[in-house]
Formats: C-alpha cells, sequence, structure tokens
C-alpha cells in the first residue's frame, strides 16, 4: 500500500476498506442466456414530442426504448413513420443487399482475397433505415460497421469491392484498410481508423453549413464503446454549443470487441442520457426496429434542419458477429447470446411486418435474396478482374508519395525515385502494375 | 533560391509602415478574412476579447460572429471542427491559445488532418492554418514556454512555419491561410513586440528600428519552403528560426563573426537547397533551437547536412538547444539557449 501522510489514519481504523469494480459482463462462454433483465417496453407507447420541443422534453425518451414494430408485427403509436409499401420494399432491398454483401466479402477474406472485413450483421437498420430518413445530400460521418449507407445512397458495389481488395481499381489507391470507405459523390466522410474522430468533425461539417446558411444537415455514428473517447464530448460540446445542425447516433451493439458496454458505462446509465448532462435533445430506439429507426432519425433530422438543434440517437442493438474477420467471439460472451437478444433481427422483423401488411410473401423475399446473392456474386467477379490484395495488380509505386501533400516536396521525390529504384533491384525483368 | 527583406523598398507598395509581430498577424487575418468568404478563425478568447496575446482584436467586430469566434476549451473539439470545416469546404484557422495547449488536439491533426488528403486520395482535404504561440522568454513555466515543432515535423503531410520577423509574419501567414495542407504556424511569442537579442536582462529593442518590420498593405505573400537569408557571411553557416535568428544574428555581430544566418521560415518544407549552398560556401555548420536537444528539428538538420554537405564540412555540425528537461519557471534563462551556450559553440567551429 501507497504510503501515507504523516499524520493521516493507520491502515486498520475503523473505516471499510475501499473496492474497486471491475465491470463483468453477465454471461462468458457456455452460460446459458437469459435477458429478461432488459426492460423491452410496449411498442407504440412511447410518447413523442414536436420535433422543436426544447431539449429537455426528450428526457424520459433518454431512458425509454421508442419501438414502432409490435410481437403483432405492425407499427403502432405516434412514431409510425407511416412509410408507404414501397419504401419499406427499398428498406427490405438495402437490407438483403447489405447482408448478401458481407456474406460473401466475409467468404473472400477467408479465401485469402483481402486482409480484413467488419460485418455489419442484426445492425443493418441503423446505418440503412437512418441514412433513408436523411436528404442523399446530407453529409455522413460513419464509423466503420455503416456500409448500409453506401448501399443505401446507391454507391456502386465494385466500387465497395475494389476498395476491400486494395487492387488497381480501388479509388483510394490501396491505401486505406479494407471498408475504410470515401465517397464525396456521395456525401460519405472518408473513415477513419481511429475511433470516434469523426464525431467532432461532423460537428464542424455541420457548423460550417450553418455559417454559409446551406440547407444540409451532418450525421455522425459512433460505437457506444467510443463514446468514451474525449473526441465525442468535444463534439457534444460544440453540438450543443452553437446549436449544431447534426445527428450524433450511438451503436449501442454491447460489444467493443471484446469488451462490454459496461466499460463505457452503462451499467449506470444509458448511452442516450449522455444528451442530457449536454443539453441535446437525447432519444433511445430500439436499433433492431427499422421503423423507430427511420422516425428517430427523421426526427432529428428535421429539428437540425429547421435550427432546433442537435440530437443524440442512442440506437439499442446487437453485434450479431465478430468485431471483424480478426475477431472470435466464441473466446468471450456466450454463443446464446445472439439467438436470445429480446430485440430480435431487423430483417425478419421488416420481413414480417411487410408480409403482416399484405405487401411481401415468404417467395418473394426468396426471390430478393438470391438476387442479391447473384449481384454480389456477378459483381466481386468483374472487381476480381482488377486484382485481390498482393497479387500485383496494386497503383503504382509513385502513387504511394502522392497526396502526401498537394505538391510533392524534394525530400519525397528523393523518396519516391529510391522506391522505384527498389523495384528494378527487386524485379529487373518488370513486373505488371509498376 | 533565397529572398532578403532588407533588400525590399517600402516604396514599392506604398507608404513605409512598421509593425510589430502581432500587428502583422492580425493584419495578415484581417486581409484573408476580408478577401474569402470561406476563410473563419476561431479559438480559446478569440472573439469579442481579441485574443490573450491581441492577435485577432477588433477581427469580429469588423468580420462578424460567424467569422471570428470563441470556442470551448478544448484543443481536440478545436482541431476536430476544423477539419469537418476544411471537408465542407471552409478555410479555417484555428488558434491554439499557447503550443503547450496543442497536445490534445494531436490526434485530430496527426491522424485527421494531416492523413485526410492520403487516405481520401484527396477527396477530402483539411486546409487549415493552426496558428500557435511557443517558445519561452517569457518567464511562462513549464506549460507556456515550450517549443514542440519537431513532433509536426515528424508526421507525413503536415507542414511547419515558423516566421521571424513581421513582415515574414504576414507574409507567410498568408500563403498558409492560401495553402491547400494543413500548416502548423508557430508564432515565437518572445519576440511578438521586438526581436530578442538573447540578453534578457535588456530591454526590449521595439519592432520599429528594425526595417524587417515595414508591413506593406494589403494582400501578399512568402512562399512555404523558401529560408531568408538574415544575414550573409563567409565563416559558418548558422542554422535557426524564430526567435533564435536574433539572437544568433546578436551573438554573431558581438563576437565579430562573418556568419552566414539563415532563417529557415518552415521547417517543412526545408529549403535544402538554401542550406546546402551555405554549407558548401563556409564549411562549418551551427545549428540553433530553443527546443529539447534530443529529437529535436536540430537532429534532422544536423543529419542532412552531414549526409549531403559532408567532403564540404571542415568542422563537425554543433548544435545548440534547449536542454532536455522540461522548461523550469525560475531558471529560465539557464535553459535558454542564450549567448554563452551559442559562443562557445562558434568558438568550438572558429578553432577547428
Amino acid at each position: 500500500m501507497a504510503d501515507r501522510p504523516e499524520g493521516s489514519a493507520k491502515q486498520g481504523s475503523n473505516k471499510p476498506a475501499l473496492e474497486l469494480h471491475v465491470p463483468e459482463p453477465t454471461y462468458r462462454p457456455g452460460d446459458p442466456v437469459d435477458f429478461a433483465h432488459i426492460t423491452v417496453p410496449e411498442a407504440g407507447k412511447q410518447p413523442r414530442p414536436d420535433e422543436n420541443c426544447e431539449a429537455i422534453e426528450t428526457s424520459p425518451l433518454c431512458y425509454d426504448l421508442v419501438r414502432v414494430l409490435g410481437d403483432d408485427n405492425k407499427a403502432h403509436g405516434p412514431w409510425d413513420p407511416k412509410l408507404d409499401a414501397e419504401t419499406l420494399r427499398t428498406m427490405m432491398r438495402n437490407f438483403a443487399m447489405v447482408r448478401a454483401f458481407d456474406e460473401r466479402m466475409f467468404r473472400g477474406q477467408r479465401q485469402g482475397k483481402t486482409s480484413f472485413y467488419m460485418k455489419c450483421t442484426g445492425e443493418e437498420a441503423t446505418s440503412i433505415s437512418a441514412a433513408m430518413a436523411l436528404a442523399s445530400d446530407d453529409m455522413v460521418f460513419p464509423s466503420y460497421r455503416q456500409q448500409g449507407i453506401l448501399i443505401t445512397r446507391g454507391y456502386p458495389l465494385i466500387e465497395m469491392i475494389n476498395q476491400i481488395y486494395s487492387n488497381k481499381g480501388d479509388k483510394l489507391k490501396g491505401r486505406q484498410l479494407p471498408i475504410m470507405y470515401s465517397s464525396r459523390e456521395h456525401s460519405f466522410f472518408s473513415i477513419s481508423g481511429n475511433l470516434a474522430t469523426q464525431t467532432p468533425q461532423a460537428v464542424g461539417w455541420a457548423m460550417a453549413s450553418a455559417i454559409k446558411g446551406d440547407s444540409r444537415i451532418a450525421a455522425t455514428w459512433v460505437g457506444e464503446g467510443s463514446t468514451a473517447e474525449g473526441d465525442f464530448h468535444s463534439a457534444c460540446t460544440f453540438a450543443t454549443v452553437y446549436n449544431a445542425p447534426v445527428i450524433l447516433n450511438v451503436i449501442n451493439n454491447q460489444w467493443a470487441i471484446s469488451s462490454f458496454s459496461g466499460f463505457a458505462g452503462a451499467e449506470r446509465t444509458t448511452f442516450a442520457a449522455r444528451a442530457l448532462g449536454y443539453g441535446l435533445a437525447g432519444i433511445r430506439v430500439d436499433g433492431n426496429d427499422p421503423l423507430a429507426v427511420y422516425a428517430a432519425e427523421k426526427w432529428a433530422a428535421d429539428r437540425a434542419r429547421a435550427n432546433g438543434g442537435p440530437t443524440l440517437i442512442e440506437h439499442f442493438t446487437y453485434r450479431a458477429e465478430g468485431h471483424s474477420t480478426s475477431d472470435d467471439p466464441s473466446g468471450y460472451r456466450s454463443a446464446q447470446e445472439r439467438d436470445e437478444w429480446p430485440l430480435g433481427d431487423p430483417v425478419m422483423r421488416l420481413k414480417r411486418h411487410l408480409i403482416e401488411i399484405g405487401e411481401w410473401s415468404e417467395e418473394q423475399q426468396e426471390e430478393l435474396d438470391r438476387k442479391c446473392v447473384e449481384e454480389v456474386k456477378a459483381v466481386t467477379k468483374e472487381a476480381e478482374k482488377n486484382g485481390i490484395l498482393g497479387h500485383g495488380l496494386h497503383h503504382p509505386f509513385r502513387t504511394m508519395f502522392e497526396d502526401v501533400f498537394e505538391e510533392l516536396p524534394w525530400h519525397l521525390k528523393e523518396q519516391s525515385e529510391q522506391a522505384i529504384r527498389e523495384r528494378e533491384t527487386k524485379f529487373p525483368e518488370g513486373r505488371p502494375g509498376a | 533560391m533565397t529572398t532578403d527583406v532588407k533588400k525590399k523598398p517600402a516604396a514599392e507598395t506604398g507608404t513605409e509602415r512598421r509593425l510589430n509581430m502581432i500587428e502583422a498577424i492580425n493584419e495578415a487575418l484581417d486581409v484573408k478574412l476580408a478577401e474569402d468568404p470561406d476563410v473563419i478563425v476561431m479559438g480559446e478568447d478569440v472573439g469579442y476579447f481579441g485574443g490573450v496575446f491581441r492577435a485577432t482584436a477588433g477581427l469580429q467586430e469588423k468580420h462578424g460572429k460567424t467569422r471570428v469566434f470563441d470556442t470551448p476549451i478544448s484543443e481536440c473539439g478545436i482541431i476536430g471542427v476544423a477539419v469537418g470545416m476544411g471537408a465542407y469546404g471552409l478555410r479555417p484557422v484555428p488558434e491554439i491559445q499557447f503550443a503547450d495547449y496543442i497536445y490534445p488536439g494531436l490526434d485530430q491533426l496527426i491522424s485527421e488532418a494531416a492523413r485526410l488528403r492520403y487516405r481520401s486520395a484527396a477527396e477530402y482535404i483539411a486546409p487549415m492554418t493552426v496558428r500557435s504561440p511557443f517558445g519561452g522568454g517569457i518567464f511562462g513555466g513549464q506549460t507556456h514556454s515550450q517549443s514542440p515543432e519537431a513532433i509536426f515535423a515528424h508526421v507525413s503531410g503536415l507542414k511547419t512555419v515558423i516566421p521571424a520577423t513581421p513582415y515574414d509574419a504576414k507574409g507567410l501567414l498568408i500563403s498558409c491561410i492560401e495553402d491547400n495542407d494543413p500548416v502548423i504556424f508557430f508564432e515565437p511569442k518572445r519576440i511578438y513586440n521586438g526581436p530578442f537579442s538573447g540578453y534578457y536582462d535588456k530591454p526590449v529593442e521595439p519592432w520599429k528600428r528594425f526595417d524587417s518590420s515595414i508591413v506593406p498593405e494589403g494582400h501578399y505573400t512568402i512562399p512555404l519552403g523558401k529560408a531568408r537569408i538574415a544575414r550573409e557571411g563567409e565563416a559558418m553557416t548558422v542554422l535557426a528560426y524564430g526567435t533564435m535568428v536574433h539572437v544568433a544574428e546578436a551573438v554573431c555581430e558581438e563576437k565579430g563573426i562573418d556568419a552566414d544566418i539563415l532563417d529557415l521560415r518552415t521547417i517543412v518544407p526545408l529549403d535544402i537547397e538554401a542550406i546546402e549552398a551555405s554549407v558548401e560556401k563556409t564549411g562549418k555548420c551551427l545549428i540553433v533551437h530553443e527546443a529539447t536537444r534530443t529529437s529535436g528539428f536540430g537532429a534532422e538538420l544536423s543529419a542532412l547536412v552531414t549526409e549531403r554537405c559532408f567532403y564540404h564540412l571542415e568542422a563537425p555540425v554543433e548544435r545548440v538547444t534547449g536542454f532536455d528537461t522540461p522548461y523550469p519557471h525560475s531558471l529560465e534563462w539557464a535553459y535558454f539557449p542564450g549567448p554563452v551556450r551559442i559562443g562557445e559553440a562558434i568558438d568550438k567551429l572558429m578553432e577547428a
């Protein structure tokens, strides 16, 4: 024990010994899972305040769970966004496409075609349904599990695959880890890979939009684990100080690699409740309920667009798969969790709803799933013509030195010449892609 | 290629005006705010109050509070929102009140601003200029005196600029704001009001007594990556920037050394041609900076000179720097690389 200052009470006095609390998840591998402790309120029972209300009026929603789709697969209550059947089918098409894409890319990584991949299984609604509630030119600052936004915005699959393979077709010139996309054309900010850095950036973009009297808003996505980063605190502070037209989406998927949400504070409060201390509007939403996610995001977007200010939305969901292809969750959590998750699967819930309202069938679903798998397969083959990781069809060596600065300074010119000399020494006969 | 401000006739650009460095910086910001509606200035206390060193005085009143405004005390947030503003198309000029406070913003600078162009294959850029007073000699203690330029020079994708005169401060700052890459603009706060000879017991001589305080009105630029010949000579090359340019000049003057003193102005990109030309001419090289010694920018300069000019050297390269300790409050002048330390190194080179 550390030395005490002279005169302070000696150990062994009648004061109780202090105890450090180290959070522990409820279930570890092999444990039977019972999520009875998670309160799942009835769909349709949550109040929906006006978009232009005072932030404080959203406080009850920070501890509640906005839900629209009930166990009867019908939409209920004031948060029902009343989407037409065509929009719901588009949402389903985006869901099916992301799932087919994730499956194929995961397998591609296992086959050695790339180094890394991250699925978003179980969290599709938090990106797709949210993105559908935004205008297509609203600027998004995603984290690494929002491929659903790109698919929703019609980004070509081949560009995604080229990037994942880091091949010669990769618009990012093979510089970024797979899935760290960027598309200015789709108002999709370059994904960093460092966590939560995108959150103050989204606020800054939104501030700029407001400075210029633009009508576009910004939205950002961050995992519950990385809300612990200082950047997130900065983002919330700047958002509230300047009443920035921004939506802060916290994706609470319960797990940050092997650390459960308790290591970001979830044992004590909700992530939505963070909004209260900053004076932001806050909503906690069932992240596996596509209609509720859409409605919450739309509410926040309308509020921001009307100069009502920023909103923090906690999407309560579950990461059904590993963190990435480099992760094996069977080493730290119970495999039963996924099956027992009380909020179900967003794709299944949307499917059942569409069928319930007479706008869809099992046959149509099978047909859609099959078409998506075929399309992804065909595009993958097309992308493979541009090469796969480590097979030579990369960008030319000189591109390694471009874009460090707008212009190449002398020291990078010298280093570029060295890289080319090294290549000539290694491959005197020359080699494709040089 | 170098430029020499002393040769620049004031009449060329109108009436001769003499400004101190703060006024020159204020004017650069004013010029850019007026010219370019995408320029915004922000930072702690920079708005209504005009900055703790007065560098932004009057700018909010003139350009409006959505162009010049105060921020929360959050360097991470200041740099982070500046990255987002740059992605939108603005040219933010954030101020970090003291260079010592910049560290909470390092991830946003190093991993984000510096890499954005590269990682997005130029889809997004971060055209920001981070202004920050740096260096000691004002009894700032260990949290208001540091010179962290080497940290930024080590990062690929960042430019680092350090002016040594009012004329340069304005022209360089305008260049930085117009540059499409992120730039760290360190302002040597010891010489805001006048150049410093290194003799702390002598009163500050105001800038207006020196021709390098003649600052033209309106817009002018000084290219990044071009050194300034502060003094032309044959006996030895002195490489310095910021405050230390003036201290080196004073010591050489006092000792009667015919030194070739290069004010580097920007350390990334570096004017290697000017350095090589000078060392090839003199055969001796003294490097002076206020920052700590180990892995300081002087180590890079020493390596470059040795690698590229070895056969012209008549003596080992000498480095004069701050000590590898925090900047102590009461022993500030024992820490500062002043005339005694510089003089000793000069003697060593002259005896070689």
